[in-house]
This record gives structure tokens, sequence and C-alpha cells, in this order.
């Protein structure tokens, strides 16, 4: 098994607790998505929800390198975004069941969490429909100048949507505090990413100028040092950029996406979870550091396990928001 | 209506002193589009507008109106409060999702935790020999969408009173100027005032005839009802201002007085705002009616470039005249 390293990347500021603790939060957002995948499968989850088991790193790697008001716009896959960004898996859940207690009173969903007081704009079920949101926050963060950063999340499946590159021209033009996060998961809904875009991905960025890196998305500590350096570089005003991460989806484009055999093989898939997965392999990054023991990383899974069961039974007991909700909000 | 003191502007004038007037009282204004700050957009409706604000609030960007509407939702959000300029409202198709699937929704979809107070302007109409893609007008594409609010002012009393309404609204509005009166000149006061959404205005009363009409057909219809005057048919001019909200009330009121309705808009007839406005009335003054309401749009065609096949294809005075003197049993 292929361990991960920091080479020279590993932030002083960073300790045992925070390696713990983005730990913690990866095998949240882990067992979270297996709950819903379980209400999904029992019939308790209302629609569909598409899992992010696999690219947890890519997340928690990303957001711990983000203050709290940084911004971020999430995906349909949005998960993982929205619990790294700081986001309670109660209220989540609820969202998930449509309960009144969820993030958007229960009127948005799996797809569209948004929570301002973590800063999330919100998971957008357009695929690249929130590159010009995240642009246009890092726009108001530049004008305003509180320092603010914005990630906007987006697979490789928004590569071929024309906005992404229309806010990106604006941000290099602009030299706007904005991360565009590119989670390569190397599907595109149910096709392989061969078919979808020509090029280089990183040729992207290149053509507008934009700096841009890419990273092994199953290595926590590796996506964590370099989103670490180029939301401070945008932080000090020096453009954005444009951060590759190469990962995995291991479950299919949706939770009913089951026979997968037309489009990727088993053989694949189990590679990816023997040999790449990002907890394992930060498990045995921290034992081989004598940072943690088996034992304490158990009882870290079993303190996560028990409180997102708890999540999962108070969201499940929650109620439905009264009729008269469906006419509030449509305006502010 | 607060005093005018005689001070006359024209619609394009109307629409910058509203502008520039929101943008003096609230620093988070900002107007964002292609060619709008030294070159004051291709009307020069906003001319002289950067010299007062600078580049960093009068922002000229690349031809590009999804990355700078999606921008602009993105800053609404974020604390600020852009009017975000389309040179002409065919290029509204290219915003379509960041103002349908984004800006209209944010607030609902976050359970009302976020808001989207943008403004999109942008023009309608045809009669400038522009052809196919540049004299369309599709406000009623926006009306169809819950969370946005669709304003089409008529006079530059209007223009100026709701662009400053729409900005200071907290929701995503747009609003559509017809390009043919930029150069219409009517009274303005230089004071502050608003003018609320969803309040229409009677631009003549009349007793035989109510014609609803809206943006561009508002002085279609005033000529028409100079005409029926002359005919002997007194004809009540109203102007929704806002098509959604709309004041469904004084609308049927009219009717109901009148009994007899025509509703001119210069988008498509079929699906169009002309239909909404007709059920509404049918629906709401029925038993008052003494014929069905007669909806007047453009003709169910491209925008066609030659002059007189262009002409054809909107209402006139003279076909709105004559249709009311048909619906009053006069022709």
């Amino acid at each position: 098994m292929t361990g991960p390293t920091l080479q020279s990347e590993t932030d002083s500021a960073i300790g045992v607790k925070q390696w713990l603790d983005m730990y913690r939060r990866m095998v949240a957002i882990r067992l979270f998505e297996e709950h819903v995948n379980d209400l999904y499968t029992r019939a308790l989850m209302p629609g569909l929800a598409h899992l992010y088991s696999g690219e947890e790193a890519v997340a928690v790697g990303v957001c711990y390198a983000l203050r709290n008001d940084d911004y971020i716009t999430s995906t349909h896959r949005g998960h993982g975004h929205c619990l790294a960004k700081g986001a309670s898996p109660e209220r989540m859940f609820a969202e998930l069941l449509g309960k009144e207690a969820g993030y958007c009173r229960g009127k948005g969903g799996s797809m569209h969490i948004a929570d301002p007081a973590t800063g999330n704009l919100g998971a957008n079920a357009i695929v690249g429909g929130s590159a010009g949101i995240a642009t246009g926050a890092a726009f108001s963060a530049k004008r305003l100048g509180n320092g603010r950063v914005s990630v906007c999340f987006f697979g490789d499946g928004a590569v071929a949507q024309g906005l992404l590159y229309e806010s990106m021209n604006l941000a290099q033009l602009w030299k706007l505090p904005v991360i565009y996060l590119c989670e390569n998961n190397l599907y595109s809904e149910y096709t392989s990413n061969s078919e979808i875009f020509a090029g280089d991905l990183l040729g992207r960025p290149a053509a507008f100028g934009m700096h841009a890196e890419s990273v092994d998305g199953q290595n926590v500590g590796v996506v964590y040092a370099a989103a670490k350096r180029l939301v401070e570089r945008a932080r000090r005003g020096e453009g954005p950029a444009f951060l590759l991460c190469n990962t995995y989806r291991y479950r299919g484009h949706h939770v009913g996406d089951i026979n997968r055999g037309y489009y990727r093989s088993k053989e694949e898939e189990q590679r990816w979870m023997t040999d790449r997965d990002p907890i394992t392999g930060h498990a045995a990054w921290l034992m081989k550091q004598k940072f943690a023991d088996a034992s304490l990383l158990k009882q870290i899974e079993a303190e996560v396990a028990g409180e997102m069961a708890a999540a999962v039974q108070s969201a499940l007991a929650a109620p439905y928001p009264s009729l008269d909700q469906v006419e509030k909000d449509i305006y502010a | 209506m607060p005093e005018t003191k005689d001070r006359e502007l024209t619609f394009g004038e109307a629409v910058k002193e509203a502008i520039a007037e929101e943008m003096r009282r609230d620093s988070r204004v900002f107007v964002i589009g292609e060619d709008v700050a030294e070159a004051g957009t291709p009307f020069k409706v906003l001319s002289g507008l950067v010299e007062e604000f600078g580049t960093e609030r009068v922002i000229d960007t690349p031809i590009s109106e999804p990355g700078f509407t999606g921008l602009a939702v993105g800053a609404a959000m974020t604390g600020l409060r852009p009017i975000v300029d389309i040179m002409f409202g065919d290029f509204v198709t290219l915003t379509m999702d960041q103002m349908v699937n984004q800006a209209a929704k944010i607030h609902y979809m976050s359970g009302g935790r976020w808001k989207v107070p943008m403004v999109m302007r942008t023009t309608l109409g045809a009669g400038r020999r522009s052809a196919a893609q540049h004299s369309q007008s599709l406000h009623a594409w926006f009306s169809h969408i819950p969370g946005l609010k669709v304003v089409l002012p008529s006079t530059s009393y209007d223009a100026k009173g709701l662009m400053k309404t729409a900005i200071r609204d907290e929701n995503p509005v747009v609003i559509f100027e017809d390009k043919m009166m930029y150069k219409l000149k009517g009274p303005v006061p230089a004071e502050d005032y608003t003018i609320p959404f969803g309040v229409a205005d009677v631009k003549r009363a009349g007793s035989d005839i109510t014609i609803v009409a809206t943006s561009s057909m508002v002085q279609v219809a005033l000529g028409a009802a100079d005409l029926l005057a002359d005919a002997g048919i007194s004809a009540e001019v109203i102007d929704p201002r806002t098509i959604w909200p709309l004041d469904e009330k004084t609308l049927i009121e009219s009717a109901t007085k009148t009994s007899r309705v025509i509703v001119v808009d210069e988008g498509y007839e079929r699906y169009g705002v002309t239909a909404e406005i007709a059920a509404v009335i049918a629906e709401g003054a029925f038993f008052h009616l003494e014929a069905p309401v007669k909806r007047m749009g453009a003709m169910h065609v491209p925008v066609p470039f030659s002059p007189p096949l262009e002409d054809a294809t909107v209402p006139s005075e003279k076909s709105v005249f004559e249709a009311a003197r048909e619906l009053c049993g006069k022709s």
C-alpha cells in the first residue's frame, strides 16, 4: 500500500491535533455517505444523492486551508464539501430528508445545501453552474477588502462548460481571490472523461495565464499544503489559481447507479479502494509519524459513528415543513 | 406624484439619473456590462457615469454575458448590489441559466438564507431595422419564473422611479427598456422618489374600452386612444408597469367599468404577456365583459430586416384603433 507523504510541504503551523482532526473529518464524510446510501436503499430518503465517498481528502484538505468566513460553492456531489466547511451532519441529514430543520428548511435537498454561517454559497445542481457565483464572491471580497477567498469546487464533468472559462477569464483579468478546484474523478456521470475533453486539463488555466497545479487528491496532506499555498497567495492579492486534484468516485454517479460495468470495471474500483484510499492512507501516515496508534484511530471512528447515528435518528424524527412553507421564501 | 417643476428628461437620462442617485446613496451599487464605461453603452444611456464613479464601479466587461451575469449573482449574494447591463434584450438568452436556475432560485432553494439583490437592465422592441437577433421582446420568459420580478417602464417618470425601486429591492429584478424610447422626453422630478412594484398606472382615463399596454405599446395605445376619441370612443389606457408582480386589481376594475378590453404588448402574442393578462381579466371580470378580451402582440415570426416587413410584425396606432373600434361594434 502506498502511504501518503507530505514531502517538503508539511505546514509547520499544523500539528498532531490538526492531522488527527483531518482524519476525523474524512471519516465523518465517509460515514455520512454510508448512512445516505443506507437511507436511500431502505427507501427512507426521497429523491436521490450523489455520494462523495473516495474523494474525502479533497474537501477536507481544501477546507482546512480556509477560514470560516471564506466562501465555497459546491456541486451536486457536495455533501463532503459542506461537511468539510463546517456543516452539522444533523441539519444536513434533515435537509436530505426534506425536513424543516434542514439547512434549507427542506426546500433544497441533497443538491442544494447552503449555509451563510459557514460561507457555503450553495451546492449547485447545474454542472459548472456555480463558477460565476464563486467568482462573484471573490469580486465582492476584493471590492470590500475583507480578505476572503472563494473556492469553486467542480468535477471533471464541468470542464466542458463555457461558463467556467468565462469566469476564469474574468478572474484572471481582475486578479480575483478565487481558486478553481477541479476534482478529477475520471467519470462524467456514466462516461469516461477520455470521451469528454480534448487536450490537457492544465492547458486550460494556462491559456488564461492562470497559476495552476496538479496534486494527488487521495493524500489529504498534499491537498492541504497546495490549497493553503494557493489560498494564501490569493489572499495576498496575487490572483486566482487552478488546483487539479486527481481522485476517484467509489460509488456510482448517484445512489441508484449500481451496475457500472459498461463504463468502468470492478477491478479498477477495487484497485483505488485498496491502494489509494484517502482515509486508510492518512491513517497509515499518522501511525508512521507516531501521531496516533490504531486504538486512537478506532476510538475516533467509534466517536464519529456514534455522532452520525444520532444525527440520522434525530433527522428521521424531525417534522416536515408545514404546508404554508411552500409559498414562503420565493422573494426576500 | 412629487412636484415636477416642469423639468423634462429623456427616458435615457431618467434611467441614468436613477442609477447615479442610487450609486451616490449606496456604495455597494455598481454597473457591469459590455461598453458601459467610457462608451456609456451603444445607446449612450450611461454617458458620463464613469466620470463620476470611476471604472471600479462602472465596469466594462468582455463580451461574456453568462460570465458577468454569474459574477453578479455571486457578488449580490456577498454584499454588493450589481446592475447588470445586457446591451440588447436578445442577448438575455445567453444568461438564462444564471438568471433562471441560479438568481431566481437561490433564495428559495436555500430556505431563505441567501438572497440575490441584483438588477438586470436590458432592452426590448423592434423598429430599428436590426433584424431577428437585435429586436426581440423576451420579457415574458422571465415573467414565467418564480423568484424574478419584471419591470417595463414606459415614461421618463416611471423609468427613474422604477429603476430606483429595483436597485433597492432584495431580489433579482429584470428591467426591459424600449430602445426606441430613449430620446422620448417627459417630466421627471429632480428629487428622490420611488414607484412601488405591482401598481399599475392609468395613463389615460376613459369609459368605453380599456387598453392595457406595456412599455413600447403605451405610446401606441395613447395614439390609438386619440384616434378613438375622434371617433367618439372613450378609451382608458392602463400600464401595469411591472408584469410581475402584476396589479390584477386595477386591471379587473377597469375591465369591469368599461366591459371591453384590448391587451397590447410587443412580446409574442402566443403564450405571451397578453395571454396572461387577458386570462386574468377574463377570470376576474367575466360577467362584466361585452366581448372577448382581445390580445395584440408581435406576430409569431422572427423579426424581419426589411422595413415594411418589420413594421407589419408589431401592433400600431392604426391596428389598435381598428381593433378597438371593432370591439366596440363601430367598425
